[in-house]
């Protein structure tokens, strides 16, 4: 299996040592060139998504990696990367990929006071910590859209068909819960894409739905 | 200090990595700072290049100059206060700004102490000139760590020689056999449990950035290939022709560091850089401040 992690900006690193440990091959999307490589999923990372929004135009990544995830390939979206794939953001009037059928809230917790670290759970999954750095928030999700986890009653972990979207880091503890959750949908699709022989993206789209 | 608050601290300065930091003297230029690819935009009066021509005490900016950045812009922002100037310290946490510099950059208030950085909630960023400095700033609770340079000169010599100095004794520390760490946490003056951290990891505990005298693309990136996790911006942006180029510029040139047909790309047509002193010239060597 092998990830590409877009590196233009903010905590990709991070992504790729908790992918490492999990025994999965990593790559960095910086360049145009980065995204003709063959990948089974991608990890939009932390950071300010102003810069990554920016850079992906910029560097000529936008319209590649957007035609990959509307196609279906697996992506998680971190804090920032949450910010890129979400349809609309509640108190900005840029929106970045748009691929997520959710209104998100930047800097919904305030200013660095406001970020802090709670135990959390996914259904089905023992808790583990989730850190909030000037975290946005789900504010509301559209329809098929399946909430992962919530704290304080604020969503902050969605799944949609391919993408998965979290307000929080996964990334900055050493738990890896999480990496081996986004690892086990990208398994599902595959297996789902071979079994209806489509050598070709369209498979994926089915993923998740059910 | 709860622990938990240093580690979301030390957390916010790993989402700006990969980035440029950079500094901005009014609402408008925080606004092109952030449109340009800044992840983060240092508030201040005066940029250094020109508290340096100014001369005279150079003290924490304006809070209500500082209140009308953080309404313009939605990225993180920091501000300066004075070496040892815990006062200050306390009105820019009052403001609940993002990151504190406590800055060789303005006039130091105490030539012994610095700020007890564990008596507050917001992160602190210090200057560092090498590996021990660096880690006494780190035990008085900073939370990243940026080198000195020379800030307002335009002149990379210092940034470079910090970079080098740092990364060279991290080496020395990492081959170093654990009984003799205990002699090297004497000699650079620092707790032990800082030293063991560098051995085991050989990097720095928390993010080191670069900054004083980047004033180019190829600035930035010769900064990023010796090894900093990302750049300062002060003077360099907004003392030359064209600031919204070079601020894009250099986010790009970050980003991609390794990319010279890129950088050469980025490098092009930029308008004229910010003057710049050598360092032979300077008057008031800032990074002499505070050690």
């Amino acid at each position: 299996m092998r990830i590409g992690v877009l590196a233009v900006q903010g905590a990709f690193i991070e992504h790729e040592q908790m992918l490492r440990k999990l025994d999965v091959e990593t790559f960095e999307i910086r360049r145009k060139e980065d995204v003709s490589q063959p990948l089974d999923g991608l990890v939009l990372p932390g950071g300010e998504s102003t810069v990554m929004g920016k850079l992906l135009q910029e560097l000529g990544l936008f319209e590649p990696l957007h035609k990959q995830i509307v196609q279906g390939l697996p992506v998680l979206g971190t804090c920032a990367g949450l910010i890129l794939l979400a349809e609309t953001l509640s108190n900005d009037s840029h929106t970045y990929f748009g691929t997520l059928p959710v209104t998100v809230r930047r800097n919904a917790y305030g200013r660095q006071l406001g970020s802090f670290l709670k135990i959390g759970q996914i259904d089905g999954h023992e808790a583990f910590p989730m850190v909030f750095i000037r975290a946005p928030s789900i504010e509301s999700i559209g329809a098929d859209v399946e909430v992962l986890a919530t704290v304080d009653g604020k969503t902050v972990g969605v799944r949609y068909k391919n993408q998965i979207g979290v307000s929080f880091h996964p990334e900055l503890t050493s738990n890896l819960t999480f990496h081996r959750l986004f690892l086990k949908m990208i398994e599902q699709s595959k297996n789902k894409s071979e079994k209806r022989r489509f050598p070709d993206v369209e498979g994926w789209e089915k993923v998740g739905s059910g | 200090m709860q622990n938990n608050r240093y580690e979301l601290n030390k957390q916010l300065a790993q989402m700006l990595k990969g980035g440029v930091i950079m500094d901005v003297t009014t609402p408008e230029q925080a606004k092109i700072a952030e449109a340009a690819g800044a992840c983060a935009v240092m508030a201040l009066e005066r940029i250094p290049a020109d508290i340096r021509a100014a001369g005279g005490v150079s003290r924490m900016s304006d809070p209500k100059m500082i209140k009308g950045i953080q309404q313009a812009v939605s990225i993180p922002v920091m501000a300066k206060c004075r070496i040892g100037h815990f006062a200050e310290a306390q009105i820019l946490q009052a403001i609940e700004i993002d990151y504190i510099d406590e800055s060789e950059v303005l006039s130091p208030a105490d030539d012994v102490y610095h700020i007890d950085k564990t008596k507050f909630q917001v992160p602190f960023v210090c200057g560092a000139r090498d590996l021990g400095e660096a880690l006494r700033r780190i035990s008085e609770g900073a939370s990243m760590i940026r080198t000195k340079g020379e800030p307002g000169t335009g002149d990379i010599v210092q940034a470079v020689r910090h970079m080098r100095k740092m990364n060279a004794e991290i080496a020395r520390l990492t081959a170093m056999r654990t009984d003799e760490l205990y002699e090297a946490a004497k000699e650079l003056r620092v707790p032990y449990e800082l030293v063991q951290y560098v051995h085991e990891n050989r990097k720095l505990p928390v993010v080191n950035f670069a900054a004083g005298g980047v004033a180019t693309p190829a600035d930035a990136a010769l900064m990023m290939q010796l090894g900093a996790e990302g750049v300062f911006v002060g003077s360099g942006i907004f003392k030359s022709g064209n600031p919204e180029k070079r601020a894009a510029a250099i986010v790009k040139s970050v980003t991609n560091y390794m990319d010279a047909s890129l950088l050469a790309e980025l490098s092009e047509d930029l308008g004229e850089a910010m003057v710049g002193i050598n360092e032979q010239e300077i008057e008031i060597l800032m990074a002499e401040r505070g050690k």
